[in-house]
Protein backbone atom coordinates (compact mmCIF):
# COMPACT_ATOMS: atom_id res chain seq x y z
CA UNK A 1 0.00 0.00 0.00
CA UNK A 2 1.18 3.20 -1.00
CA UNK A 3 2.44 5.60 2.23
CA UNK A 4 3.25 9.34 2.40
CA UNK A 5 6.52 10.73 4.10
CA UNK A 6 6.26 14.25 4.92
CA UNK A 7 9.48 16.00 5.44
CA UNK A 8 9.58 19.49 7.50
CA UNK A 9 12.34 21.72 8.23
CA UNK A 10 11.57 23.89 11.46
CA UNK A 11 13.76 26.91 12.62
CA UNK A 12 14.53 24.12 15.80
CA UNK A 13 15.12 21.15 14.10
CA UNK A 14 13.47 18.60 11.43
CA UNK A 15 11.02 15.85 11.58
CA UNK A 16 9.80 13.36 9.36
CA UNK A 17 5.85 12.67 9.74
CA UNK A 18 4.59 9.52 8.22
CA UNK A 19 1.37 8.01 7.00
CA UNK A 20 -0.29 4.98 5.05
CA UNK A 21 -2.36 6.08 1.72
CA UNK A 22 -5.57 7.43 4.22
CA UNK A 23 -3.23 10.04 5.37
CA UNK A 24 -5.45 10.22 8.89
CA UNK A 25 -3.07 8.95 11.76
CA UNK A 26 0.63 10.09 11.75
CA UNK A 27 4.21 9.11 13.08
CA UNK A 28 6.34 11.97 14.21
CA UNK A 29 9.77 11.37 14.37
CA UNK A 30 12.36 14.35 15.55
CA UNK A 31 13.45 16.64 16.13
CA UNK A 32 16.67 15.85 14.30
CA UNK A 33 19.36 18.25 14.37
CA UNK A 34 17.42 19.37 17.69
CA UNK A 35 17.88 23.32 18.23
CA UNK A 36 19.16 24.08 14.41
CA UNK A 37 17.91 25.52 11.70
CA UNK A 38 16.51 23.50 9.42
CA UNK A 39 15.96 25.62 6.14
CA UNK A 40 15.37 22.48 3.78
CA UNK A 41 15.14 18.54 3.98
CA UNK A 42 14.47 16.88 0.35
CA UNK A 43 14.21 13.43 -1.15
CA UNK A 44 15.82 11.86 -4.21
CA UNK A 45 13.21 11.57 -6.65
CA UNK A 46 15.64 8.04 -7.65
CA UNK A 47 16.21 6.54 -4.63
CA UNK A 48 13.27 8.08 -1.95
CA UNK A 49 15.52 6.65 0.94
CA UNK A 50 18.41 9.43 -0.01
CA UNK A 51 17.59 12.38 1.90
CA UNK A 52 19.83 15.56 2.44
CA UNK A 53 19.33 18.72 4.75
CA UNK A 54 20.46 21.91 5.23
CA UNK A 55 21.17 22.54 8.71
CA UNK A 56 22.37 25.69 9.59
CA UNK A 57 22.67 28.34 12.96
CA UNK A 58 24.24 31.82 13.20
CA UNK A 59 26.63 30.83 15.60
CA UNK A 60 28.12 27.87 14.25
CA UNK A 61 27.61 28.22 10.16
CA UNK A 62 25.82 25.46 7.79
CA UNK A 63 25.97 21.79 7.31
CA UNK A 64 24.58 19.30 5.20
CA UNK A 65 23.42 15.95 6.20
CA UNK A 66 22.21 13.11 4.19
CA UNK A 67 20.09 10.32 5.38
CA UNK A 68 20.78 6.66 3.07
CA UNK A 69 17.93 5.14 5.06
CA UNK A 70 14.36 8.16 4.82
CA UNK A 71 15.65 9.70 7.78
CA UNK A 72 16.00 7.66 10.67
CA UNK A 73 19.86 8.18 10.38
CA UNK A 74 22.10 10.99 9.27
CA UNK A 75 25.65 11.37 8.35
CA UNK A 76 27.36 15.24 7.66
CA UNK A 77 28.45 15.21 4.24
CA UNK A 78 30.48 18.63 2.62
CA UNK A 79 30.13 21.91 4.07
CA UNK A 80 32.78 23.80 1.71
CA UNK A 81 30.68 26.30 -0.75
CA UNK A 82 33.21 28.51 -2.10
CA UNK A 83 32.16 30.76 -4.95
CA UNK A 84 34.08 30.21 -8.15
CA UNK A 85 36.74 33.02 -8.34
CA UNK A 86 36.70 36.11 -6.51
CA UNK A 87 33.33 36.67 -6.16
CA UNK A 88 32.98 40.47 -6.16
CA UNK A 89 30.22 42.47 -5.06
CA UNK A 90 26.20 42.96 -5.76
CA UNK A 91 24.05 45.59 -3.99
CA UNK A 92 23.60 46.11 -0.09
CA UNK A 93 19.85 46.82 0.92
CA UNK A 94 21.31 50.68 0.74
CA UNK A 95 22.30 50.51 -3.50
CA UNK A 96 26.37 50.29 -2.02
CA UNK A 97 28.29 47.37 -3.40
CA UNK A 98 28.56 44.59 -0.98
CA UNK A 99 30.94 41.79 -1.32
CA UNK A 100 29.76 38.24 -1.73
CA UNK A 101 29.25 36.30 1.53
CA UNK A 102 28.03 32.90 2.05
CA UNK A 103 25.19 32.64 4.48
CA UNK A 104 22.95 29.44 4.49
CA UNK A 105 21.74 26.52 1.68
CA UNK A 106 18.32 27.58 1.54
CA UNK A 107 16.98 24.72 -0.67
CA UNK A 108 18.38 21.68 -1.67
CA UNK A 109 17.22 19.81 -4.97
CA UNK A 110 17.97 16.15 -5.67
CA UNK A 111 18.24 15.35 -9.67
CA UNK A 112 15.21 13.81 -10.89
CA UNK A 113 17.77 10.41 -12.14
CA UNK A 114 20.68 10.38 -9.87
CA UNK A 115 20.65 10.26 -5.86
CA UNK A 116 24.21 11.42 -5.16
CA UNK A 117 23.44 14.89 -7.69
CA UNK A 118 21.83 17.46 -5.33
CA UNK A 119 21.49 21.57 -6.51
CA UNK A 120 22.03 23.70 -3.59
CA UNK A 121 20.61 27.18 -3.52
CA UNK A 122 22.29 29.80 -1.31
CA UNK A 123 22.70 32.62 0.24
CA UNK A 124 24.20 35.56 -1.02
CA UNK A 125 22.63 33.72 -4.21
CA UNK A 126 24.48 31.43 -6.11
CA UNK A 127 23.87 27.82 -7.16
CA UNK A 128 25.65 25.02 -6.17
CA UNK A 129 26.03 21.13 -7.86
CA UNK A 130 27.25 17.93 -5.88
CA UNK A 131 27.81 14.67 -7.90
CA UNK A 132 29.34 12.83 -5.43
CA UNK A 133 26.51 12.64 -2.46
CA UNK A 134 27.03 16.18 -0.88
CA UNK A 135 30.36 15.64 -0.24
CA UNK A 136 32.07 17.94 -2.50
CA UNK A 137 30.35 21.08 -3.94
CA UNK A 138 31.02 23.07 -7.31
CA UNK A 139 29.41 26.89 -7.66
CA UNK A 140 27.68 27.20 -11.50
CA UNK A 141 28.98 30.07 -11.66
CA UNK A 142 27.29 30.72 -15.00
CA UNK A 143 24.72 32.02 -13.26
CA UNK A 144 26.24 34.95 -10.57
CA UNK A 145 28.81 35.58 -13.69
CA UNK A 146 26.08 35.72 -16.33
CA UNK A 147 26.34 39.99 -16.23
CA UNK A 148 23.31 41.20 -13.74
CA UNK A 149 24.96 39.98 -10.74
CA UNK A 150 26.47 43.18 -9.24
CA UNK A 151 22.92 44.94 -9.73
CA UNK A 152 21.41 42.07 -7.55
CA UNK A 153 20.10 42.99 -4.15
CA UNK A 154 18.80 41.21 -1.05
CA UNK A 155 14.91 40.68 -0.34
CA UNK A 156 14.47 41.40 3.30
CA UNK A 157 14.90 37.93 4.06
CA UNK A 158 18.54 37.81 2.76
CA UNK A 159 19.64 37.19 -1.11
CA UNK A 160 18.51 34.29 -1.16
CA UNK A 161 18.19 31.56 -4.38
CA UNK A 162 15.01 29.68 -2.76
CA UNK A 163 13.70 27.61 -6.14
CA UNK A 164 15.26 25.43 -8.17
CA UNK A 165 13.14 23.58 -11.04
CA UNK A 166 14.37 20.46 -13.37
CA UNK A 167 12.42 20.07 -16.32
CA UNK A 168 12.14 16.21 -16.22
CA UNK A 169 11.67 16.43 -20.33
CA UNK A 170 14.84 18.38 -20.94
CA UNK A 171 18.01 17.45 -18.58
CA UNK A 172 19.64 20.53 -19.87
CA UNK A 173 17.07 23.18 -18.42
CA UNK A 174 16.84 24.39 -14.99
CA UNK A 175 14.94 27.37 -13.70
CA UNK A 176 16.33 29.29 -10.52
CA UNK A 177 14.82 32.16 -8.41
CA UNK A 178 16.20 34.97 -6.39
CA UNK A 179 15.07 37.30 -4.25
CA UNK A 180 14.91 39.80 -5.18
CA UNK A 181 16.37 39.14 -8.23
CA UNK A 182 14.35 37.37 -10.41
CA UNK A 183 13.80 34.19 -12.34
CA UNK A 184 16.59 32.81 -14.32
CA UNK A 185 16.80 29.75 -17.02
CA UNK A 186 19.98 27.54 -18.28
CA UNK A 187 19.54 25.56 -21.51
CA UNK A 188 22.65 23.80 -21.05
CA UNK A 189 22.91 22.13 -17.87
CA UNK A 190 23.53 24.84 -15.62
CA UNK A 191 26.62 26.69 -17.23
CA UNK A 192 24.65 29.63 -18.95
CA UNK A 193 22.11 31.70 -17.67
CA UNK A 194 19.21 33.89 -18.66
CA UNK A 195 17.05 36.43 -16.63
CA UNK A 196 13.56 35.53 -17.60
CA UNK A 197 11.73 38.28 -15.76
CA UNK A 198 9.50 39.84 -18.97
CA UNK A 199 6.04 41.16 -17.99
CA UNK A 200 6.94 41.20 -14.43
CA UNK A 201 6.09 44.61 -12.74
CA UNK A 202 7.43 45.53 -9.58
CA UNK A 203 6.36 49.08 -8.53
CA UNK A 204 8.46 49.30 -5.13
CA UNK A 205 11.99 49.24 -7.93
CA UNK A 206 12.72 52.07 -9.63
CA UNK A 207 12.16 50.42 -12.94
CA UNK A 208 9.10 48.27 -12.47
CA UNK A 209 9.88 46.06 -15.98
CA UNK A 210 13.27 45.61 -15.45
CA UNK A 211 15.64 42.88 -16.95
CA UNK A 212 16.55 42.07 -12.91
CA UNK A 213 15.40 43.35 -9.23
CA UNK A 214 12.02 41.66 -9.07
CA UNK A 215 11.72 39.88 -5.47
CA UNK A 216 10.27 36.27 -6.77
CA UNK A 217 9.26 34.35 -3.80
CA UNK A 218 8.65 31.12 -5.54
CA UNK A 219 8.04 29.47 -9.09
CA UNK A 220 6.35 26.26 -9.50
CA UNK A 221 6.09 23.80 -12.15
CA UNK A 222 3.53 20.31 -13.32
CA UNK A 223 6.18 18.03 -14.36
CA UNK A 224 3.75 17.18 -17.80
CA UNK A 225 4.03 20.61 -18.75
CA UNK A 226 7.85 21.63 -18.26
CA UNK A 227 7.12 25.32 -20.14
CA UNK A 228 4.18 26.60 -18.04
CA UNK A 229 5.60 27.91 -14.63
CA UNK A 230 3.39 29.62 -12.16
CA UNK A 231 4.99 32.52 -9.70
CA UNK A 232 3.81 33.99 -6.64
CA UNK A 233 5.74 37.50 -6.62
CA UNK A 234 6.07 39.32 -3.74
CA UNK A 235 3.07 41.05 -5.41
CA UNK A 236 0.86 39.19 -8.38
CA UNK A 237 0.27 35.60 -8.68
CA UNK A 238 2.34 35.13 -12.60
CA UNK A 239 2.06 32.68 -14.85
CA UNK A 240 3.67 31.60 -18.44
CA UNK A 241 3.25 29.46 -20.75
CA UNK A 242 6.74 29.86 -22.77
CA UNK A 243 9.74 28.52 -20.19
CA UNK A 244 9.85 32.42 -18.49
CA UNK A 245 9.82 34.46 -22.08
CA UNK A 246 7.04 35.88 -20.91
CA UNK A 247 4.67 36.32 -18.29
CA UNK A 248 1.13 37.33 -17.36
CA UNK A 249 -0.62 38.39 -13.99
CA UNK A 250 -3.24 35.58 -12.95
CA UNK A 251 -4.16 37.39 -9.64
CA UNK A 252 -7.56 37.36 -10.27
CA UNK A 253 -10.12 37.55 -7.78
CA UNK A 254 -7.57 36.46 -5.00
CA UNK A 255 -8.37 38.63 -1.89
CA UNK A 256 -5.06 39.61 -1.53
CA UNK A 257 -1.69 38.59 -4.38
CA UNK A 258 0.90 39.05 -1.70
CA UNK A 259 2.15 35.97 -0.66
CA UNK A 260 5.20 33.23 -0.58
CA UNK A 261 3.83 29.83 -1.39
CA UNK A 262 2.60 28.27 -4.66
CA UNK A 263 2.35 24.57 -5.62
CA UNK A 264 0.42 22.61 -9.07
CA UNK A 265 -1.72 19.65 -8.32
CA UNK A 266 0.11 16.52 -8.82
CA UNK A 267 -2.41 15.01 -11.91
CA UNK A 268 -4.23 18.70 -12.67
CA UNK A 269 -1.77 20.67 -14.34
CA UNK A 270 -3.97 23.91 -14.40
CA UNK A 271 -5.02 23.48 -10.69
CA UNK A 272 -2.73 25.64 -8.59
CA UNK A 273 -2.80 26.77 -4.81
CA UNK A 274 -1.79 29.69 -3.34
CA UNK A 275 -2.06 31.25 0.78
CA UNK A 276 -2.82 35.13 0.39
CA UNK A 277 -1.05 36.95 2.82
CA UNK A 278 -2.53 40.31 3.79
CA UNK A 279 0.65 42.42 2.59
CA UNK A 280 4.41 42.70 2.44
CA UNK A 281 4.17 44.88 5.77
CA UNK A 282 1.73 42.21 7.28
CA UNK A 283 3.05 39.32 7.01
CA UNK A 284 -0.39 37.13 7.94
CA UNK A 285 -3.76 35.89 6.45
CA UNK A 286 -6.74 38.91 6.04
CA UNK A 287 -8.82 39.13 8.69
CA UNK A 288 -7.39 36.53 10.57
CA UNK A 289 -8.63 33.55 8.59
CA UNK A 290 -6.48 30.99 7.55
CA UNK A 291 -7.07 30.12 3.83
CA UNK A 292 -6.04 28.29 0.76
CA UNK A 293 -6.73 29.73 -2.27
CA UNK A 294 -7.28 27.40 -5.44
CA UNK A 295 -7.07 28.06 -9.23
CA UNK A 296 -8.83 25.59 -11.12
CA UNK A 297 -8.29 27.13 -14.28
CA UNK A 298 -4.14 27.82 -14.26
CA UNK A 299 -4.66 31.05 -12.35
CA UNK A 300 -7.23 34.16 -12.60
CA UNK A 301 -10.50 32.46 -10.77
CA UNK A 302 -9.56 31.39 -7.39
CA UNK A 303 -11.58 29.86 -4.65
CA UNK A 304 -11.08 30.12 -1.35
CA UNK A 305 -10.36 26.40 0.89
CA UNK A 306 -11.19 26.66 4.23
CA UNK A 307 -12.59 23.71 5.78
CA UNK A 308 -10.71 22.64 8.94
CA UNK A 309 -8.62 25.67 8.64
CA UNK A 310 -8.67 28.26 11.55
CA UNK A 311 -10.84 31.27 10.57
CA UNK A 312 -10.56 33.52 13.35
CA UNK A 313 -7.53 34.39 15.20
CA UNK A 314 -5.11 33.12 12.79
CA UNK A 315 -1.92 35.41 12.23
CA UNK A 316 0.27 32.81 11.35
CA UNK A 317 2.62 32.98 7.89
CA UNK A 318 3.22 30.20 5.31
CA UNK A 319 6.92 30.59 3.75
CA UNK A 320 8.12 30.12 0.38
CA UNK A 321 9.39 26.25 0.85
CA UNK A 322 6.28 25.57 3.00
CA UNK A 323 4.20 24.13 0.46
CA UNK A 324 3.91 20.46 -1.21
CA UNK A 325 2.14 17.43 -2.44
CA UNK A 326 1.85 14.23 -3.09
CA UNK A 327 0.94 12.08 -6.05
CA UNK A 328 -1.31 9.45 -4.65
CA UNK A 329 -4.67 9.36 -6.41
CA UNK A 330 -6.25 11.84 -4.68
CA UNK A 331 -3.75 14.48 -4.21
CA UNK A 332 -2.95 15.39 -0.95
CA UNK A 333 -1.87 18.83 -0.48
CA UNK A 334 0.97 20.15 2.65
CA UNK A 335 1.59 23.32 4.21
CA UNK A 336 3.12 24.30 7.38
CA UNK A 337 3.40 27.75 9.29
CA UNK A 338 5.67 29.88 11.30
CA UNK A 339 3.48 28.90 13.84
CA UNK A 340 4.45 25.57 14.07
CA UNK A 341 1.16 23.87 12.95
CA UNK A 342 1.64 21.61 9.38
CA UNK A 343 -1.95 20.80 7.82
CA UNK A 344 -2.88 18.09 5.42
CA UNK A 345 -5.53 18.00 2.64
CA UNK A 346 -6.18 14.38 1.81
CA UNK A 347 -8.40 15.46 -0.67
CA UNK A 348 -6.77 18.23 -3.06
CA UNK A 349 -7.51 20.91 -0.43
CA UNK A 350 -11.29 20.42 0.20
CA UNK A 351 -10.57 19.29 3.57
CA UNK A 352 -7.81 20.08 6.05
CA UNK A 353 -6.80 18.60 9.19
CA UNK A 354 -3.24 18.93 10.72
CA UNK A 355 -0.75 16.56 11.28
CA UNK A 356 1.17 18.33 14.03
CA UNK A 357 -0.28 21.43 15.83
CA UNK A 358 3.09 22.86 17.79
CA UNK A 359 6.17 22.38 16.13
CA UNK A 360 8.89 25.43 15.99
CA UNK A 361 8.56 27.64 12.90
CA UNK A 362 7.97 25.81 10.06
CA UNK A 363 10.55 26.85 7.43
CA UNK A 364 10.12 24.11 4.91
CA UNK A 365 7.56 20.98 3.56
CA UNK A 366 8.26 18.29 1.32
CA UNK A 367 6.55 15.32 0.54
CA UNK A 368 7.47 11.92 -0.38
CA UNK A 369 4.75 9.59 -1.98
CA UNK A 370 6.33 6.17 -1.37
CA UNK A 371 5.60 3.12 -2.79
CA UNK B 1 46.55 16.27 26.25
CA UNK B 2 44.56 19.03 26.23
CA UNK B 3 40.82 19.36 27.38
CA UNK B 4 38.35 20.78 25.27
CA UNK B 5 34.61 22.32 26.26
CA UNK B 6 32.56 22.63 23.42
CA UNK B 7 29.32 24.18 23.43
CA UNK B 8 25.78 22.05 23.68
CA UNK B 9 25.18 22.08 19.52
CA UNK B 10 28.80 21.07 18.40
CA UNK B 11 28.93 18.21 21.46
CA UNK B 12 25.52 17.29 19.59
CA UNK B 13 27.76 16.92 16.29
CA UNK B 14 30.70 15.09 17.64
CA UNK B 15 28.42 12.62 19.86
CA UNK B 16 30.03 13.59 22.75
CA UNK B 17 28.14 14.38 26.23
CA UNK B 18 31.68 15.85 28.31
CA UNK B 19 34.91 17.64 27.76
CA UNK B 20 36.70 16.12 24.67
CA UNK B 21 40.72 15.78 24.44
CA UNK B 22 43.03 16.49 21.72
CA UNK B 23 46.75 15.50 21.40
CA UNK B 24 48.96 19.04 19.82
CA UNK B 25 52.67 18.47 19.24
CA UNK B 26 54.85 21.27 20.53
CA UNK B 27 53.68 24.14 22.51
CA UNK B 28 49.78 23.98 22.04
CA UNK B 29 48.00 27.59 20.50
CA UNK B 30 44.35 27.84 19.59
CA UNK B 31 45.40 27.45 15.62
CA UNK B 32 47.06 23.97 16.74
CA UNK B 33 44.11 22.64 19.13
CA UNK B 34 41.82 23.67 16.63
CA UNK B 35 43.55 22.01 13.78
CA UNK B 36 43.63 18.78 16.00
CA UNK B 37 39.63 19.27 16.77
CA UNK B 38 38.68 18.93 13.79
CA UNK B 39 41.63 16.53 12.54
CA UNK B 40 39.60 14.27 15.24
CA UNK B 41 35.81 15.54 14.37
CA UNK B 42 35.86 16.76 10.92
CA UNK B 43 32.31 17.36 11.64
CA UNK B 44 33.23 20.28 13.13
CA UNK B 45 34.91 21.63 9.91
CA UNK B 46 33.63 25.41 9.19
CA UNK B 47 31.42 25.62 12.38
CA UNK B 48 34.27 26.88 14.95
CA UNK B 49 36.31 28.49 11.68
CA UNK B 50 34.50 30.21 9.03
CA UNK B 51 35.64 28.10 5.99
CA UNK B 52 36.74 30.29 3.62
CA UNK B 53 38.33 32.72 5.79
CA UNK B 54 39.78 30.25 8.67
CA UNK B 55 38.57 33.44 10.79
CA UNK B 56 36.93 32.53 13.99
CA UNK B 57 32.92 32.80 13.45
CA UNK B 58 31.56 35.96 15.14
CA UNK B 59 29.32 34.27 17.61
CA UNK B 60 32.06 31.70 19.14
CA UNK B 61 34.92 33.23 21.48
CA UNK B 62 37.48 31.03 23.37
CA UNK B 63 37.81 30.85 27.14
CA UNK B 64 40.45 29.61 29.68
CA UNK B 65 41.69 30.05 33.16
CA UNK B 66 38.95 33.09 33.53
CA UNK B 67 40.50 34.90 30.60
CA UNK B 68 38.54 35.94 26.93
CA UNK B 69 41.48 34.68 24.47
CA UNK B 70 38.87 35.71 21.17
CA UNK B 71 41.09 38.61 20.40
CA UNK B 72 44.50 37.56 20.94
CA UNK B 73 46.69 35.83 18.05
CA UNK B 74 45.23 32.74 16.99
CA UNK B 75 49.38 32.15 17.47
CA UNK B 76 49.32 32.54 21.07
CA UNK B 77 50.73 29.96 23.31
CA UNK B 78 47.71 28.88 26.02
CA UNK B 79 48.01 29.71 29.18
CA UNK B 80 50.29 26.75 31.15
CA UNK B 81 47.60 25.26 32.98
CA UNK B 82 45.24 24.46 29.55
CA UNK B 83 48.73 23.38 28.09
CA UNK B 84 49.38 20.54 31.13
CA UNK B 85 45.37 19.43 31.44
CA UNK B 86 45.27 21.33 34.65
CA UNK B 87 42.35 23.43 32.93
CA UNK B 88 39.85 23.22 30.19
CA UNK B 89 39.96 25.74 26.65
CA UNK B 90 36.23 26.57 26.61
CA UNK B 91 34.85 26.97 23.32
CA UNK B 92 31.52 29.86 23.45
CA UNK B 93 28.49 30.11 21.60
CA UNK B 94 27.83 33.50 22.61
CA UNK B 95 24.74 33.98 24.14
CA UNK B 96 22.24 36.22 21.74
CA UNK B 97 18.66 35.53 20.35
CA UNK B 98 16.25 33.46 21.91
Amino acid sequence: MSSVRVLVGTRKGAFVLTSDGKRERWDVSGPHFAGWEIYHVNGSPADPNRLYASQSSGWFGQLIQRSDDGGTTWEPVGNTFAYDGVPGTHQWYDGTPHPWEFARVWHLEPSLTDPDTVYAGVEDAALFRSTDGGLNWRELSGLRKHGTGSSWQPGAGGMCLHTILLDPSNPQRIFTAISAAGAFRSDDGGTTWKPINQGLRSESIPDPKAEVGHCVHRIAMHPSRPNVLFMQKHWDVMRTDDAGDSWREVSGNLPTDFGFAIDVHAHEPNTIYVVPIKSDSEHFPLDGKLQVYRSRTGGNEWEALTKGLPQRDCYVNVLRDAMAVDSLDSCGVYFGTTGGQVYASPDAGDNWAPIVRDLPAVLSVEVQTLA
Amino acid sequence: MIRVVLPAHLRTLVQVTGEVQVEVDGEPTLRSVIDALEARYPVLLGTIRDRATQERRPFVRFFACERDLSHGSIDASLPDAVATGGEPLLVIGAMAGG
